[in-house]
């Protein structure tokens, strides 16, 4: 049996704990705004700024206009190298990829012989290398043609291929980055916030106090979930009107409120999240460590980082148990692509399943993990 | 200055001292001389400011105003505090709040001993001395966490006389202990300073019993002196007899009005049963805490129950409450048999449990609010019942104040007036009234006996104090789990022929004593007193041993909680599971579809072509746009491929036709990706088409490119994520344990050891560093053996390399956690600042994935000056590199001065006194 007044009064006296913590608002507020717009703007368009050096061992014409062709903002002009300083320059990471011109290229080109450039990548900045290197290739081979097209027509077939990206046309990553790190922040705070005030109420024994009144487990922990729930809606509202649209100026497609409701909807599974991991926890360095444990892969592998269609399929079955995996799938399809609830019903089906399974587990936990503690 | 005994110098002299908390004045411009070489005893209610005044003497708070000098020196100066900080011992108020619960007496006794410089002979020697005359000697493994509260007081008096202070000051040392420890407390005290006769003791005290025993004493009241002198001179000055009726004289005419000598009105019995425990038992492992204990309350009763610490009063009365259910035997609560579901019984219940557990956040009102609206008081009548309360309760002045602000005994009738704030019929107080001064507990009586005669509410309190234990109707003494004797007060004293309760209980406490009787001796075997004086005065700058003991310790309690090294080392791994198979970069199994409005064999073609590519998986056919938006929009396809009309037509024509690729660029990563594969694939269509149709062998290129992958060469993801992972890990949990490891001293209060020992902020800081500094090493060697054996990512370059550049880069991460500690008093707080400041940096602005050459803006400042960013570049090239010192010593410097930078300002910015 569940009170509407008890869960409320045992909310509010949340928030007041957290506002008698005035490092905690700070940092909350510090993560929502400064974090927020850093991680956004500093994010680099996946090709963007690529450290490139070439040996030019032509000097013709044509290989200066090789290196011509790689300007900022893409690449940083490239840095003319000797064959020599290629190892040196590659294993300090000063550049990820070195291009090599040998001696008599253009003569070669021109006499038909076929000659080859060799791409050195560094395959251990795989973003960089992977996109990269077929960018290299088409502005070599671009500008080897475009010189050699002077010389001679070659037939080709008329057959263009027209590419459009929808919902973020210049594909910036900013747009991408400010909406997966408003997710990243309300995952790890709303997981913190419920997970360490149960452990905190444990370590203080207040806890005991509530379980010889009249209020029952449920009730404590609706209190926690609703009132860590409406701080980081809250922050997470003013940080998608003021940082994201504002500051950041990046535009929202689809509908705010919808994807607001989608955010208490998983506030909810990932407030009873961190309840439920409390319980498991001793004390609060265990809960810490615990944490870590999931808040890690729910960042890394829900999709907000790398495409989840490149996870192997084990690693993305185990993620559809996060909750993270289906709020960022929502997310995606609410702020970018428009979509309205009849396209992510699912998700928000999965988000309240994913929930109840973790409030139900935290209240059968709940009296057993009380006397847990040492 | 060696003090003497005859004390013509002052030990302690304050001119003029103020001391405020915001807006309470603790301390109003009070001038004092404590006399050397006595025993002096500070006097007076809860809140008067004996705690302020004591750990002002003891240096533990910073001085405000006025001027403090302690045996012969100004406060203020940290150069005279260093220097007499090892001659001052400070025994903080609250039961073992400067002790480790989770260490053993012994190693908390040993971690003092360190702090002050014994070395291990003399560290044997005097613990064993303090503890068999404290009669701690047979409890020397048993963890300060399963000891009763007078032990725990015994043994921090153990702690305090370790370094043979010259002024041993005690606040509140007895509050909360049975009268048969406390009184081998204070023989103990006596017998040390007949040894040491030099020795000025300082002490506060709520018993005024105890005061009577006292050399001098100083009564103080509202943050002013009363008096001082002699308990002599005190009774003389206002002729009367005690000293409790002494102070009650001495204090301001407003404030005496309304005590009177308390009456209990005889009980008149019922017949119904409040409270009924048959054959209640608990087991904790193979320790009985409570054996077969029977008894019946019956409804309107005062019943008291009487009996050392931890002989299992509150093990009993928790699990009256249903906090614990018992192991065996049956509770029964107005006829019902306890059932912690029982919603409806708990609103007729009260309890208080012993430590105060209110909401240290909420304000005085907004916790009695709080509990009045759990426990359904209609909401019209709350203020009123809540006014009610603080008046009756004193608490009228500090509605607003945080629990925390309030002195021990406000607090203990903060959480009794919470106890009443619903009107039970049945209250079950756990020590309420331990830590109240005398003219409160009388004022608590009289409402207990207002509330048990006039409202006929039923009365179930435990307490120490012999003089509450009379005034109860019936009492039970109880002892090691077991119940000695239930019966009236009188009939008990009458069934051992003694002359009052205090002895009859001290008696029957002797008949149940074991055998050997370590306990329970009368007189404690002296202690003897080293000849030699302790080491050196002169405070050294920095002390290994010092900082050790703290190490020590820590290292102690890290190896009490297996669960955290296990979860350091297993979570590592799983953590290195997911990133390196879960972050990959090539892009498989892909949704498309095509919408295709030529339907002719070429078209198919062109659509087949993409079928067979590893990358991408079909999905049935677009019909139209609207389906292409519909299906787009959903996220179903990351690709849609439009064929225009009359392709084959105009291409075998000759003209130029134009087929549409839509991109899902909601994730421009994938994008990217996408786009490179759709260009490629059409390129080779291109090709395939020219040579099967037309003959042609259409060479596209007049060069070719030969792509060389280095390090690589397949382009796994693994082989690069994983060296990346080890920096992650090795950053995020060495600074969270750390972070948390100072906060919860912080928490905890055992924070007030680094303010009273000569330990300094860097030998605190570094000596607290070192554990996890070697707790990280292991997990960096662990990380190693996991990336070779499990993920078959060989280390090609130099090993040691990589070890030296983990060692200074732990000593970052660790300095990071210790950072994070001093901005945080919240255990929470320093969990998401430890977490926000190593997660989010580290993913993005590291050079995990992005290389910092490649961020903008702040994001490349953050990533130029992270040490993490270097690590990864030396673990990278370590491991897929093949490189070793010679092409990676410049980068062990940023991340040395990182570290350096990080352990300086923790250690600049700690503070080594409470403000």
């Amino acid at each position: 049996m569940i009170r509407a007044s008890h869960v409320y009064r045992l909310g509010v006296k949340e928030l007041w704990s957290l506002f008698r913590d005035p490092m905690m608002m700070l940092l909350i507020v510090w993560g929502f705004t400064v974090m927020i717009y850093v991680a956004a703007s500093a994010m680099p368009e996946s090709l963007s700024k690529v450290p490139i050096s070439i040996v030019d061992e032509d000097d013709s014409p044509l290989s200066v206009r090789i290196s011509a062709a790689f300007f900022p903002p893409q690449f940083v002009p490239p840095v003319r190298v000797t064959l020599a300083e290629v190892d040196a320059g590659l294993d300090a990471g000063l550049y990820t990829f070195s291009l090599n011109i040998p001696p008599n290229f253009q003569r070669d080109v021109l006499a038909g012989r076929t000659p080859a450039i060799q791409l050195n990548v560094d395959a251990t900045r795989i973003t960089q290398a992977f996109t990269g290197t077929a960018y290299v290739q088409q502005i070599v081979m671009g500008e080897v043609n475009a010189f050699v097209q002077r010389y001679r027509a070659n037939v080709t077939m008329p057959v263009d291929l027209a590419m459009r990206a929808r919902f973020n046309p210049n594909l910036s990553q900013s747009w991408f980055g400010a909406v997966m790190e408003i997710i990243n922040m309300v995952t790890m705070l709303s997981i913190i916030l419920a997970g360490a005030a149960l452990i905190r109420e444990r370590e203080h024994g207040t806890i005991e106090h509530l379980l010889v009144m009249p209020v029952t487990p449920g009730e404590i922990m609706l209190g926690k979930v609703w009132s860590m729930g409406l701080v980081v809606l809250l922050a997470t509202a003013f940080s998608l009107q003021f940082i994201v649209q504002g500051a950041l100026a990046v535009p929202i497609e689809g509908s705010v409120p919808l994807f607001m409701a989608f955010t208490a909807l998983f506030l909810f599974s990932t407030t009873s999240l961190g309840i439920f991991l409390a319980t498991l926890a001793r004390n609060m360095p265990q809960f810490g460590l615990l944490m870590m444990l999931v808040l890690l892969p729910m960042l890394m592998l829900s999709g907000g980082i790398t495409p989840r269609e490149s996870m192997p399929t084990l690693a993305r079955n185990i993620m559809e148990i996060a909750p993270s995996t289906h709020f960022v799938a929502a997310a995606q399809g609410i702020l970018y692509r428009g979509a309205g609830f009849d396209v992510v019903w699912p998700q928000f089906l999965a988000l309240a399943v994913i929930g109840l399974v973790f409030f139900i587990a935290s209240l059968m936990r709940f009296r057993k993990s009380i006397s847990l503690m040492v | 200055m060696k003090p003497g005994g005859t004390g013509n110098q002052p030990v302690a002299r304050l001119t003029g001292v103020s001391l405020r908390y915001g807006k309470t004045q603790a301390l109003d411009a009070l001038d004092l001389e404590i006399p050397t070489g006595c025993m002096v005893g500070l006097i007076g209610p809860d809140g008067v400011g004996k705690s302020s005044l004591l750990s002002l003497i003891s240096g533990a708070r910073a001085v405000q105003q006025g001027r403090v000098d302690v045996l012969g020196g100004n406060m203020r100066k940290a150069q005279h505090r260093n220097r007499v900080c090892p001659a001052i011992a400070y025994m903080p108020q609250g039961l073992g709040k400067n002790l480790y619960p989770s260490l053993s007496v012994e190693e908390n006794l040993q971690f003092f001993a360190r702090l002050f410089g014994h070395d291990a002979t003399e560290r044997r020697w005097r613990i064993d001395e303090l503890t068999r005359a404290t009669g701690l000697y047979p409890f020397l493994s048993r963890p300060v966490g399963k000891l009763s509260g007078g032990m725990k007081q015994k043994l921090g008096l153990c702690c305090a006389l370790i370094h043979d202070p010259d002024l041993l000051i005690l606040d509140e040392p007895t509050t909360g202990v049975d009268p048969l420890a406390r009184n081998q407390f204070w023989m103990l005290i006596d017998s040390i300073r007949r040894q040491r006769p030099g020795m000025s003791v300082v002490v506060s005290t709520a018993y005024m019993e105890e005061a009577e025993r006292f050399d001098w004493l100083v009564a103080m009241d509202a943050g002013k002196i009363l008096a001082t002198g002699t308990p002599a001179e005190l009774h003389e000055r206002t002729g009367t007899a005690t000293l409790e009726a002494a102070f009650i004289a001495l204090l301001p005419e407003e404030k005496r009005r309304g005590h009177h000598e308390l009456v209990v009105p005889p009980f008149v019995d019922g017949d119904q049963v409040a409270i009924e425990a048959r054959d209640l038992t608990m087991h904790f492992g193979d320790f009985t805490a409570v054996d077969h204990v029977n008894f019946r309350i019956r409804r309107g009763e005062i019943f008291g129950f009487i009996g050392a610490n931890g002989c299992g009063k509150t093990t009993t009365m928790k699990m009256l409450t249903g906090l614990l259910p018992p192991s065996e035997g049956e509770g029964y609560l107005f006829g019902h048999k306890v059932d912690a579901r029982d919603i409806a019984t708990r609103r007729r219940v009260g309890y208080m449990s012993q430590a105060f557990s209110l909401y240290s956040e909420l304000s005085v009102e907004q916790n009695l609010v709080l509990h009045a609206r759990l426990f359904s008081v209609t909401e019209a009548a709350i203020p009123a019942r809540v006014a009610e309360l603080l008046s009756r309760f004193g608490l009228d002045g500090v509605s607003g104040k945080l629990p925390k602000q309030l002195p021990l005994g406000m607090r203990q009738r903060l959480s009794l007036a919470v106890a009443m704030v619903h009107g039970p019929e049945l209250l079950i107080l756990d020590e309420p009234t331990s830590g109240v001064d005398p003219v409160a507990r009388d004022a608590f009586w009289q409402l207990l006996v207002d509330l048990s005669r006039k409202d006929r509410v039923t009365i179930f309190i435990s307490t120490h104090f012999m003089n509450e234990a009379d005034r109860c109707d019936r009492i039970a003494l109880m002892n090691a789990g077991r119940v000695l004797v239930t019966d009236a007060p009188v009939n008990v004293v009458k069934k051992r022929g003694s002359q009052n309760l205090e002895e009859a209980f001290i008696a029957y406490l002797k008949d149940d004593a074991p055998p050997d009787g370590e306990m329970l001796s009368d007189t404690p075997p002296p202690i003897a007193v080293p000849v030699q004086k302790k080491t050196s005065s002169r405070h050294i700058l920095f002390s290994f041993a010092r900082a050790f003991s703290y190490s020590q310790r820590e290292a102690l309690e890290l190896r009490r909680d297996p669960v955290r090294l296990i979860m350091a080392s297993l979570g590592s791994l799983i953590l290195m599971l997911i990133m390196g198979y879960g972050i990959t970069m090539d892009v498989n199994d892909l949704t498309y579809a095509v919408l295709d409005r030529d339907q002719t064999e070429l078209s198919r073609n062109y659509a087949l072509n993409l079928s067979g590519s590893r990358y991408f998986v079909e999905r049935p056919p677009i019909a139209d746009y609207a389906e292409l938006d519909r299906r787009m929009r959903s996220g179903e396809l990351s690709l849609a491929i439009e064929i225009p009309p009359n392709f084959a037509r105009d291409t075998g024509r000759g003209r130029p036709v134009e087929i549409g690729a839509w991109i899902d660029g909601a994730m421009p990563q994938r994008a990217e990706t996408v786009q490179g594969y759709v260009r490629g694939m059409h390129q080779s269509w291109l090709m395939d088409v020219a040579k099967t149709r037309y003959g042609q062998n259409l060479n596209l290129g007049a060069a070719t490119i030969e792509t060389r992958y280095r390090y690589n060469p397949d382009v796994k993801s693994l082989p690069a994520m994983v060296p990346a992972t080890i920096p992650m890990l090795l950053l995020m949990i060495p600074a969270m344990l750390t972070a948390l490891s100072v906060v919860r001293e912080k928490e905890m209060g055992s924070i007030i050891n680094l303010y009273v020992t000569p330990v300094t902020r860097a030998e605190f800081m570094l000596g607290k560093q070192l554990p996890y500094l070697v707790l990280a090493m292991l997990n960096f060697l662990v990380l190693c053996l996991f990336a070779v054996i499990l993920f078959d990512v060989p280390v090609k370059g130099s090993f040691f390399t990589l070890t030296l550049a983990s060692l200074f880069f732990v000593i970052y991460s660790t300095g990071f956690g210790l950072l994070a500690s001093i901005f945080t008093r919240s255990q929470i707080a320093a969990l998401f600042f430890a977490a926000m400041g190593s997660m989010l940096p580290t993913i993005k602005f590291a050079g995990m994935i992005d290389p910092v050459s490649s961020l903008e803006g702040i994001g490349r400042i953050i990533g130029e000056i992270n040490p993490t960013t270097y690590y990864i570049t030396i673990s990278r090239g370590v491991f897929n590199k093949a490189l070793g010192m010679a092409d990676l010593h410049s980068y062990f410097l940023p991340m040395l001065a990182g570290g350096l930078v990080v352990l300086g300002l923790s250690i600049i910015l700690l503070k080594k006194q409470e403000r």
